[in-house]
């Protein structure tokens, strides 16, 4: 024993009330994160690549002259700058996210494992389709189980993200009323309550944009997109289940009266996750619907991974496809590529490639490790959870559609908050003191400062109850007058309540290129 | 001063109307920060889009309540969109129409009528 210190070490801490300042600035072990830019010195690097010995550059005059002023990191310092961030973001695997599939839900570690295989992570866009069967093979059994799910004949794979989706659609459906001579069709409907995208998509492929009303009980109003479809709609374009969390009830009758009028009818899959398993969009007549996989199959989105949006086709509407997409013959698995042949009244191609390989593996491992039932199930309890959520709070917050069940969504309006001083916003900020992140707010823009909860499935009633516990108890102190606790929210977030009417109207957008940057990674 | 349901106002200076959004629409968006003019010279029929209006809750278009053509945009409202919620029925207007038809003006409502619209929200 001799020569180890006996003193010992002091385990208790010692009483300070008050908190002095740090004498760097810094706050505890979570800091404040500068612009990778700031954090630049030239003097080091993460890779070391020796100097290119080029032959004479068939670039001419286009040739860089300047450095492209990328900062200098060790890869410990890259890494820590992405994991700080990280760190200041919240997710959902920190806590149930009340925005649901609508943002992203959550992402099985199944999908992940698949995703690295070696077979998978390591294939290249470029590399001959002889050597990559297996990958071929794999979105063909993706674009038959979506097939299969929606009840449709087609499919688009390579469409990137939802608002893709909705443009390639547009674009088949303008190719279909092209090939038909059919040229005076100008206009696409939209209801009240749709996503902005989807006049944004229509108005990007040229299309004037027309609003559909909504009823009393938040459905397309029949009447009303009676009277607008004529001989210069193109399309209707409409979400099912609906952004108000509500099943169109008629759409049956909304695909006839649009068939019937000639046009096409669009349907947003944004919400395809309340109703996967159960219904069959091709069923309900739809000739055309993106599939966000990082909505329904779970593949990652919203910082956390690239979007995919494939589209399901109707028969009218496959053959202006865009290229490209899998076929298969005695030869094995092949991409038909260029818009001949086959192809000949493709619209064309989407992007380069075909499409987001990650996100397919993604979600093809969901589908298989789910099973039909599997998926059914899904789609059962993200409706049940979010009818709990519904009932149990419909004593002390007005459902903004309280007749009847809900899909996936619970739609809440602010009426209940009326005469309290308290707005939604300030609802929102208060959650996050809680320890949730809020919901959806002030949309759908049908419904007076809207309060949107979607738990998805995935969420145990332990999950849900805690969170309506919290719910309950800032309901009641609002109802109690406790103003101050809901306009000076978030009191317990790393900063308080921003100012977002200035950020928005004088953003301070900054860049500073790197110092000595030139003799930095090049 | 006339108004809509979608809550714009029209003042009529012979068959000249300035457009705007109300006290009401501009208290419901919140604090605009973005506000698109029409060009100039752009002809617009009744129920058009005249301009777009972003606030930090959501983006709206304000339709044209009369049809004819702009003869003036309020180009300062793309520096200082807060004059939309300081002075909407003032300094915060967006466009002047020539009318091409200027009994459209009489099927908006007056105040009075407004006032009772506004009640029954």
């Amino acid at each position: 024993m001799s020569g180890m210190s006996n003193v010992g070490r002091p385990t208790r801490p010692n009483e300070v009330e008050t908190r002095p300042a740090t004498l760097t600035g810094g706050r505890g072990l979570l800091q404040d994160e500068p612009l990778i830019f700031e954090l630049n010195g030239w003097e080091k690097t993460g890779v070391d690549i020796a100097d290119a010995e080029l032959d004479a550059s068939d670039l001419g005059d286009l040739v860089r002259r300047d450095p492209i002023d990328l900062p200098g990191l060790s890869e410990p310092e890259a890494m820590r700058h992405y994991v700080r961030l990280s760190q200041k973001n919240h997710a959902i695997d920190l806590a149930l996210y009340p925005l649901g599939s609508c943002t992203m839900k959550h992402n099985p570690r199944l999908n992940e494992k698949m995703a690295r295989l070696p077979g998978i992570g390591d294939v290249h866009p470029l590399q001959p389709q002889s050597t990559v069967q297996g990958a071929i093979e794999l979105m063909d059994q993706l674009a038959h189980w979506l097939k299969t799910l929606t009840g449709m004949p087609a499919v688009a794979l390579s469409p990137k993200a939802g608002a893709h989706g909705e443009l390639c659609g547009l674009l088949a459906i303008h190719a279909a009323h092209d090939a038909k001579g059919d040229t005076a069709r100008r206009v696409v409907l939209v209801p009240t309550s749709a996503h902005g995208t989807n006049p944004a998509t229509a108005a990007f492929v040229g299309y004037a944009v027309r609003e559909i009303a909504q009823t009393e009980d938040g459905r397309v109003d029949l009447a009303d997109l009676e009277a607008k479809l004529g001989p210069d709609i193109a399309a209707i374009m409409v979400t099912n289940p609906n952004t108000c969390g509500l099943f169109e009830r008629d759409v049956i009758e909304i695909a006839r009266l649009a068939h019937a009028a000639g046009a096409y009818f669009y349907c947003d899959g944004a919400n395809f996750n309340a109703i996967v398993g159960r219904v069959r969009p091709g069923d309900l007549g739809v000739d055309a619907m993106h599939i966000n996989l990082h909505k329904t199959f779970s593949t990652p989105h919203g910082g956390g991974g690239p979007g995919a949006g494939p589209v399901v086709l109707s028969e009218a509407l496959a053959p202006y496809a865009p290229t490209p997409w899998v076929t298969h013959g005695p030869d094995g698995f092949k991409l038909i590529e260029d818009a001949t042949g086959v192809a000949a009244q493709s619209f064309g191609r989407m992007c380069a490639f075909q499409g987001q390989m990650g996100m397919y593996v993604r979600a093809l491992s969901y589908m298989m490790s789910h099973g039909s039932d599997g998926l059914k199930q899904v789609a059962e309890d993200a409706v049940l959870n979010a009818n709990y959520i519904k009932a149990r709070l419909a004593d002390l917050m007005s459902p903004a559609f309280p007749d009847g069940p809900c899909m996936h969504e619970a739609l809440f309006d602010d009426h209940w908050l009326e005469g309290t001083g308290i707005t939604t916003l300030d609802f929102a900020k208060a959650m996050i003191d809680e320890g949730f992140h809020p919901m959806t707010m002030y949309f759908p823009l049908v419904v007076h400062g809207a309060m949107l909860i979607e738990p998805t499935e995935t969420e145990s009633k332990h999950e849900l109850d805690r969170f309506i516990e919290a719910l309950r108890a800032l309901a009641q102190a609002a109802k109690a007058g406790d103003v101050d606790r809901f306009k000076g929210a978030p009191f317990y977030a790393p900063l308080r309540r921003l100012d977002e009417t200035r950020a928005a109207r004088a953003p301070k957008l900054r860049w500073t290129a790197p110092q000595g940057s030139n003799l930095a990674a090049e | 001063m006339r108004f809509t349901k979608d809550h714009e106002w029209v003042s009529v200076a012979g068959d000249v109307a300035t457009v705007g959004i109300t006290q009401y629409a501009a208290e419901q968006l919140g604090d605009v920060v973005f506000v698109e003019v029409p060009d100039v010279g752009k002809t617009l029929n009744k129920g058009d889009s005249l301009a777009v209006v972003e606030s930090v809750k959501a983006a709206s278009d304000v339709y044209a309540p009369v049809s004819g053509e702009v003869v003036e945009a309020n180009g300062s409202l793309s520096v200082t969109p807060e004059t939309v919620n300081a002075e909407p029925t003032g300094g915060g207007w967006f466009a002047k129409v020539k009318m091409s038809d200027p009994s459209q003006v009489d099927g908006l409502m007056d105040q009075a009528a407004y006032d009772a619209y506004l009640a029954s929200l």
